[in-house]
């Protein structure tokens, strides 16, 4: 069996795992179609429809409308757009240099560089990162641009410190002891010889990242930091249907039980990937 | 002397780490554009006024020199005057962080608790039909962030079946305890008065339990996955084969051991508390530090959220430093191994 096979064979044998890539699918499926699969796709933004407001679940509308009549699962849909949206953006930002920092400290172990670049990680991991980047988003102009720059500049410091963790065991190693002594340079060592090594753990970080980071992004949005109204973040969508609870429970529970749904797909999916990578070593 | 000496270099490092982190608040707190000066006084304010309180503000100095004033003030206690409130932000803090103390420690107590108990329990019953159940609850504590915990409780608990407060750290109709501690339940204890007791506890239940539930599901799996690893360990085994009652053995052998990576990752959740914090008292209305903190942000007042960051931060410390001399307790190659942290 070829290597793709071998390991998709390990990956499918936890049931979970594929409920997490379904999930994963389905959900990022649902994000770039919605505006054609979304049953109300006017629903995203300033539509009103006062004659359906406020109607509860129902076959033509299955979450139910919100106040101003809008399908809250087609805002669902969109909502899911700026989740994902928000996840790979604050990724791709994120991980180039956050792994790079870790290298260059893990291998350089011992040195001032090492020093500088863990000192200053240590200071972002000081403060839970939900609250900084509250505090950062605060104040700049509160919008999805801002929230994932803020969000970025939080997250770098955890792909440093697993890198770094990794490189300072692969540094002692046999095959980078041997391209040192046939003279590669150091950029050759770092990104040749140690980060192919670093790759598996750092996929499956980032995959149970897309969730956190997601998460956190609904946070902002809740508290009117992240994706403005009439956008449909899925927080925003939460904090303003919380004013119309208990009577109308349903405009802020789908939307909250659509992040648990995102976040939960994105867990399951990056367990699986951990495990496939786990016994891939053993 | 080793362990001593490992805990003055944390203290060292904390300190450096703090001092980082007041450069990041200051920047943060630099970056906004707009005159701070402006802003403090009001659109309608008179010139000469806004040149004054820039005086004041040290905002003519260069920036290192605007840091300097700012470390000084904030090492003095003095955070400046609140924007919003227009009182000094110091004086807002010790007023609302009690509150906040109060929620975050109970739900610290129930993580540890419920999260420990729920996890022992699992291993105990591992593959059994309550250790699946259990798995997949904590599972979805997990994911679940802790404001949705928040509304569903709020929903369910305390709006549809109306069993519990949804609002605030005690009812209106019930007397305050005077304060000592700053904490209800246990000022309302200090003065005997049960009927506040109770009530402030009541109020606490909700947002106590929103606010733990992701920990608390985070703690069982970990309790769950170290224990059922030891179990299998030789040294258990030889213990049963000594005729040792299997209570004793859970108790004496497995628990201890057991505990040391779930005490590390409590510590974690229980600083993460404070952060969830920031949503959770939002949504209950909880006159703490965290609905300060929010309120703060959301209107741009820059001494008030710059305090909040820095005390936070110093919390972090704090309870990072507890669950290293915890873990040394539990530990005894840590307290006894020479030259830890090499």
């Amino acid at each position: 069996m070829d290597r793709f096979g071998r390991n998709w064979y390990k990956f499918s044998r936890n049931p979970m795992s594929i409920v997490g890539l379904v999930t994963v699918t389905v959900v990022v499926f649902l994000a770039i179609f919605a505006p054609q699969v979304a049953p109300q796709p006017e629903a995203a933004g300033k539509f009103v429809d006062f004659a359906n407001a406020s109607l509860s679940p129902r076959w033509r509308y299955p979450f139910g409308t919100d106040v101003i009549g809008r399908d809250i699962m087609s805002r669902i849909f969109f909502g899911f757009r700026f989740s994902i949206l928000m996840g790979v953006v604050v990724l791709s930002v994120v991980v180039p240099p956050g792994v790079t920092l870790g290298l260059i400290a893990g291998y350089n172990q011992g040195t001032w560089l090492e020093t500088v670049i863990m000192r200053i990680t240590d200071i972002f991991l000081a403060v839970p990162p939900l609250v900084l980047a509250l505090a950062i988003t605060s104040v700049l102009t509160p919008n999805l641009f801002n929230a994932m720059l803020a969000v970025s500049l939080m997250w770098w410091p955890w792909y440093t410190r697993l890198v770094y963790g990794l490189a300072i065991t692969l540094r002692h190693e046999y095959f980078v002891r041997s391209a040192e002594t046939m003279g590669a340079s150091k950029a050759h060592i770092i990104f040749r010889e140690i980060l192919p090594n670093c790759i598996s753990p750092i996929f499956t970080k980032m995959s149970l990242d897309m969730g956190w980071v997601i998460l956190i992004g609904s946070s902002l949005s809740f508290v009117g930091l992240g994706v403005q109204p009439p956008k449909p973040g899925l927080g925003t969508m939460v904090a303003d249907g919380a004013q119309y609870l208990p009577d109308q429970w349903w405009i802020s529970v789908f939307p909250a039980l659509a992040i648990v749904v995102i976040v939960l797909g994105f867990n399951l999916l990056g367990d699986g990937l951990r495990d496939m990578f786990a016994s891939e070593e053993s | 002397m080793s362990f001593i000496a490992f805990i003055v270099r944390r203290l060292v490092h904390s300190i450096f780490v703090l001092l980082g982190l007041s450069v990041v608040i200051f920047i943060i707190s630099r970056i906004m554009p707009g005159d701070p000066a402006r802003m403090a006084v009001g659109a309608r304010a008179p010139q000469w006024a806004v040149d004054n309180l820039r005086e004041q503000m040290h905002l003519e100095d260069p920036l290192y020199a605007q840091y300097y004033y700012w470390l000084r003030d904030a090492l003095h206690g003095d955070f400046g005057i609140s924007l919003v409130t227009r009182r000094r932000v110091a004086d807002d803090i010790k007023e609302v962080f009690p509150a906040t103390l109060e929620l975050t420690l109970f739900a610290g107590i129930i993580m540890g608790g419920a999260g420990i108990g729920l996890g022992t329990l699992s291993a105990w019953h591992k593959d059994k039909w309550i250790d699946n159940v259990l798995r997949v609850v904590s599972y979805l504590g997990v994911v679940t962030p802790s404001f949705v915990f928040a509304i569903l409780f709020l929903l369910l608990f305390g709006m549809s079946l109306k069993w519990m407060p949804t609002m605030g750290r005690i009812s209106a109709d019930v007397s305050r305890p005077s304060s000592v501690t700053g904490l209800l339940i246990i000022d309302s204890l200090l003065a005997g008065n049960l009927r506040a007791f109770f009530d402030a506890l009541w109020h606490l239940i909700l947002p106590g339990i929103a606010l733990a539930m992701s920990g608390l599901a985070q703690e069982a799996r970990i309790t769950r996955s170290t224990m059922s690893d030891n179990l299998t360990k030789d040294y258990i085994a030889s213990a049963r084969s000594l005729g040792i009652p299997e209570k004793v053995i859970m108790r004496k052998f497995l628990l201890k051991p057991s505990l040391i990576p779930t005490v590390s990752i409590l510590g974690l959740d229980f600083a993460g508390t404070m952060s969830s914090a920031f949503l959770v008292e939002f949504i209950f209305n909880w006159p703490g530090m965290s609905r300060y903190g929010i309120n703060a942000m959301l209107r741009k007042d820059l001494n008030a959220i710059a305090a909040v960051i820095m005390i936070l931060g110093v919390v972090f410390i704090i309870v990072n430093i507890a669950v290293d001399l915890v873990i040394a307790q539990l530990d005894p190659r840590i307290r006894l191994a020479p030259g830890r942290g090499e």
